[in-house]
């Protein structure tokens, strides 16, 4: 069901839709450094954004426009249609997460949590029951009385998210929720947000340094680069169909292998990518002009790796087993071509350690079809 | 650990012997039965009983308590307002100027600060006396507790007001709610510092109280031009007393926030699991 579900929710392809939040040729100066680089970008109601990009490229700025605290140097954000420059935070139907959590240090975890409400004119009983609520979310009911001194990083963590969530605000922005949490607790909390989604149809604008969790939680993931947006996709397409190098390389593992590319018939192109070897065949849409150089981007778990030559794959090529990453339920063998190019291969582990046929300076034949990989030009 | 060697031993008896003596002295002799100061005549404490029973003394210690109480207030009311406007107001037009005029008074010699507040004061026909001396002291206390809460104020992370305005504070609740409360410890001790120096103060004081408003300090030096007495020893003591009292209570307050605080942290950690 959540599978199908997916499909049909994708507003971002309707031309009628009306989107939550426009960013319309958006710039952010400081000074004379340039943090948001004429920034356009919509995003929907209901929607799951997730922001990913490295450190300093501009996530949290974005963030702070949206919530009120900073003003665009030039370009216009409008919220729900409404052109929101000059709008103060606190009257902003907007709730945001910070990165450095911001708690209150003179209240209680209790105080903390039920500070927004208290604003908002909500009776007494119903704030108590939402406090609890949120409490119990994010299992911090038996820390309700501390101050956030005296608990540990994650619990603060939670703190800030409970916080935040409170107020069932329509937009909410989380700047990295989930980065000092163990694995478990943080895959518990993806599911919880995704299920306060479905419930709340809050709109969630989400900062991750973590690809997995964009993935798992995105309906949308927009990849940035020093204040631009490279690419905006589904977390399926952004993997499978990067547009270009830098995305590829953001997101997930990948082999790069640059040539010439040489269209043939039927969609199909050949990379010439070292003397004396056959070009890589890959399949391309739409064609790529002769001569173009490209650069051919495969996942190393679309990558065969076997000791002898399979017969059927449009492309294999012979090298060295350098390095093996044992990582539990796959492996990654680093296997050197004659060329001296490296190319990753994964493989599942589905036998066991002990009766593996391929180990280090084996010599084994890497392979795939033309369309595992795909050709960049930028 | 280091030997305490006798090098360290004789500079710190000489440092403290230094600093404390003349104090000690003047205790002492604050119990001395005999009138002539530096003639020990044995133990009495009468001096403190004629102390309170001289309507000079007594007036002049309830203008200077009015005037410090006042001064200290106001300027810490003042002081804070400044200190937020520096530290959070942004780049605003002579912003450098504003910051660097409210410190000015912290360099500038008290006989000029004084001399000018009297010529304002007679240039716009104020008459000279508590109110005076109340002005002139908030006047130059004031960038001292703008000092203390603008130091607080930029170690605590400007997010958390954020967070406040986030949440639908408007800016003043904001301030009210969240920066007054976190910054109160830096505005009490701005409030305590402004108190003590307004206690002291002789020379501002000097060129701005009146006939009818002699504070304690200007009490004491007029009569010990005519003679140092018993009675000036005891209050002298008293004043050391109060002083010490307090010192030591805020700086015992703060050391236990302090242990109190590590303590819950280090368990905080213990609990990371929990
Ligand atoms: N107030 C400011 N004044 C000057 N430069 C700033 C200011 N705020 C941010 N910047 C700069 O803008 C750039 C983007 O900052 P931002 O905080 O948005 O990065 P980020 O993508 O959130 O990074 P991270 O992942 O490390 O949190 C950085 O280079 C930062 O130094
Ligand atoms: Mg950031």
């Amino acid at each position: 069901m959540p599978v199908n579900e997916q499909n049909v929710f994708a507003p971002w392809e309707d031309p009628k839709a009306k989107p939550l939040i426009k960013f319309e040729n958006v710039t952010k100066r400081f000074g004379d450094f340039v943090a948001i680089d004429d920034l356009t970008l919509d995003i929907y109601a209901e929607e799951f954004f997730a922001l990913l990009g490295p450190s300093g490229c501009g996530k949290t700025t974005m963030m702070r426009m949206l919530a009120g605290f900073e003003n665009t140097s030039s370009g216009k954000i409008s919220i729900d249609g409404v052109d929101v420059g000059g709008v103060p935070p606190n009257k902003r139907a907007v709730n945001m997460m910070f990165q450095s959590y911001a708690l209150f240090p003179h209240l209680t975890v209790y105080e903390n949590i039920a500070f927004g409400l208290k604003r908002s004119k909500m009776p007494k009983d119903e704030i108590a029951a939402r406090v609890d609520e949120m409490l119990r979310l994010t299992r911090l009911e038996k820390l309700a009385r501390r101050k956030p001194h005296q608990v540990s990083g994650g619990q603060r963590q939670r703190i800030a998210l409970a916080r935040s969530l409170a107020k069932a605000p329509k937009l909410l922005l989380l700047d990295e929720p989930l980065g000092a949490l163990d694995k478990k607790l943080r895959q518990d909390t993806q599911f919880e947000l995704m299920d306060i989604q479905e419930k709340t149809g809050t709109t969630f604008v989400i900062v991750t340094h973590d690809q997995e969790e964009a993935m798992t939680v995105a309906s949308r993931i927009a990849v940035m680069d020093e204040g631009r947006i490279v690419q905006i996709e589904t977390p399926a397409r952004i993997y499978e169909t990067p547009n270009s190098v830098y995305v590829a390389d953001f997101i997930g593992d990948v082999n790069i292998i640059e040539g010439n590319v040489s269209p043939q018939d039927g969609g199909v192109h050949h990379i010439d990518w070292a003397e004396g070897q056959s070009p890589i065949i890959a399949h391309a849409d739409p064609s790529i002009a002769n001569g173009t150089r490209g650069f051919f981007a495969i996942r190393p778990e679309k990558v065969a790796i076997s000791a002898e030559r399979p017969a059927d794959r449009a492309n294999a090529f012979q090298g060295k087993v350098l390095d093996i990453a044992y990582l539990g339920n796959v492996s990654t063998y680093h296997v050197a071509l004659p060329t001296g190019n490296i190319v990753k291969a994964q493989a599942t582990n589905s036998r066991r350690l002990s009766r593996r046929d391929i180990t280090w300076e084996d010599t084994v034949w890497l392979s795939w079809t033309d369309t595992a990989g795909i050709i960049l030009t930028q | 650990m280091r030997r305490f060697s006798w090098f360290n031993a004789t500079s710190l008896t000489l440092g403290f012997a230094f600093l404390y003596l003349p104090m000690l002295i003047l205790i002492i002799y604050s119990f001395n039965e005999s009138r002539l100061v530096t003639v020990w005549a044995g133990f009495s404490t009468k001096w403190y009983g004629e102390l309170f029973q001289n309507e000079a003394f007594l007036d002049a210690a309830w203008v200077t308590v009015k005037v410090a109480f006042w001064s200290s207030t106001f300027a810490t009311v003042l002081g804070t307002m400044a200190a937020y406007v520096l530290v959070r107001g942004g780049r605003f037009l002579g912003r450098t100027l504003f910051s660097g005029m409210i410190y000015a008074p912290l360099v500038m010699p008290e006989v000029i600060t004084g001399l000018s507040l009297l010529l304002l004061f007679i240039a716009i026909g104020m008459d000279r006396g508590v109110m005076t001396i109340v002005l002139a002291h908030t006047t130059f206390s004031m960038c001292y507790v703008s000092v203390v809460v603008s130091s607080r104020l930029a170690s605590f992370d400007r997010s958390v007001e954020e967070a406040a305005l986030d949440l639908g504070c408007s800016p003043f609740d904001a301030f009210r709610l969240v920066t007054l409360p976190i910054i109160a410890p830096a505005v009490i001790s701005g409030w305590l510092l402004a108190f003590t120096l307004s206690l002291d103060d002789l020379v501002i004081a000097s060129f701005t109280s009146g006939p009818s408003s002699t504070t304690l300090p200007i009490r004491i030096f007029s009569a010990v031009r005519l003679g140092v007495t018993p009675e000036i020893n005891a209050l002298s003591t008293i004043m050391i007393g109060i002083v010490t009292v307090g010192v030591v209570t805020a700086s015992l307050v703060s050391k236990r926030t302090m242990t109190h605080r590590a303590a819950d942290e280090r368990k905080a950690e213990q609990n990371d699991k929990l």
